[in-house]
């Protein structure tokens, strides 16, 4: 089970008026390699991985969806206040016909999340790599989308989330090494 | 530090491009991919800082301002 705290991991803040980039911003909500789908990955894979590595999958997995609040924080904030014709304006006139200004699992080109995204093959090593790929492309993803505001606090947010793929890159690294098990054994030749 | 992240190469540019070339492409490698395991007593920034940068650790802090593909354009 989960215990909940009313607070973002890291607080979001945006100070520019672009519903635009509201759009942009599903790619990391409802997309491939976005963080419903990191979520629900390892909370999904940990039930199969080596005892020593469920605890990461758990906590990472449980960040992520932190991450995934943030991303719904900023996306609300940009649109909240838009009228239909800013909508339409910004490309999300197909979005407002279908869901007002309700977030929704998809991602910047408006195709709808799938589980097909992502894979739990019950092999330690398999699920491990798909992992660390999964928070490279998600670290690339928000650098375009860095490339893709002038805001300087939407930025920030940004950058601090893009920070958190390197680390949990780097944790993934480390399962792997450990499920190798070749860290204190002495080797002969 | 922060350049030592980014790798640059130069694609190759015909001279029948449409567009403008952009001589130089650049890309991250970001820290992880040094590391291995992390190394036990580890230099960390103040709590303030670790909350801002993301991360408690200076090794493993990958600043990101931007694609450098233009300030890197001189880079021979």
């Amino acid at each position: 089970m989960w215990y909940y705290e009313k607070k973002l991991q890291y607080p979001v803040r945006v100070s520019k008026c672009d519903p635009y980039m509201a759009k942009l911003l599903l790619e990391q909500y409802g997309g491939a390699d976005g963080e419903l789908a990191a979520a629900l990955r390892y909370l999904n894979q940990r039930y199969t991985i080596p005892n020593k590595v469920i605890g990461l999958l758990n906590d990472i997995g449980t960040e992520e969806f932190a991450h995934l609040e943030m991303i719904a924080t900023m996306v609300y904030k940009l649109t909240k206040d838009a009228t239909p014709e800013q909508l339409r304006a910004a490309g999300l006139a197909d979005h407002y016909v279908n869901h007002d200004k309700a977030l929704y699992y998809q991602n910047a080109s408006g195709v709808p999340w799938t589980a097909a995204y992502i894979q739990a093959k019950g092999d330690p090593i398999a699920d491990l790599y798909e992992d660390i790929a999964a928070e490279e492309k998600a670290r690339a993803t928000y650098q375009w989308l860095i490339d893709m505001t002038d805001d300087v606090d939407l930025q920030d947010g940004l950058k601090f989330l893009r920070q958190r793929e390197v680390v949990h890159s780097q944790r993934f690294r480390e399962a792997v090494e450990l499920l190798k098990e070749e860290r204190d054994r002495k080797k002969i030749f | 530090m922060h350049h030592s992240q980014i790798r640059a190469w130069r694609p190759y540019i015909s001279p029948f491009d449409p567009c403008p070339p952009q001589k130089v492409k650049t890309y991250i490698v970001p820290p992880n991919l040094f590391v291995g395991f992390q190394p036990p007593n580890l230099q960390q920034f103040p709590p303030a800082a670790a909350l801002k940068y993301g991360t408690l650790w200076p090794i493993f802090y990958s600043p990101y301002e931007g694609r450098g593909d233009r300030e890197m354009s001189d880079i021979k």
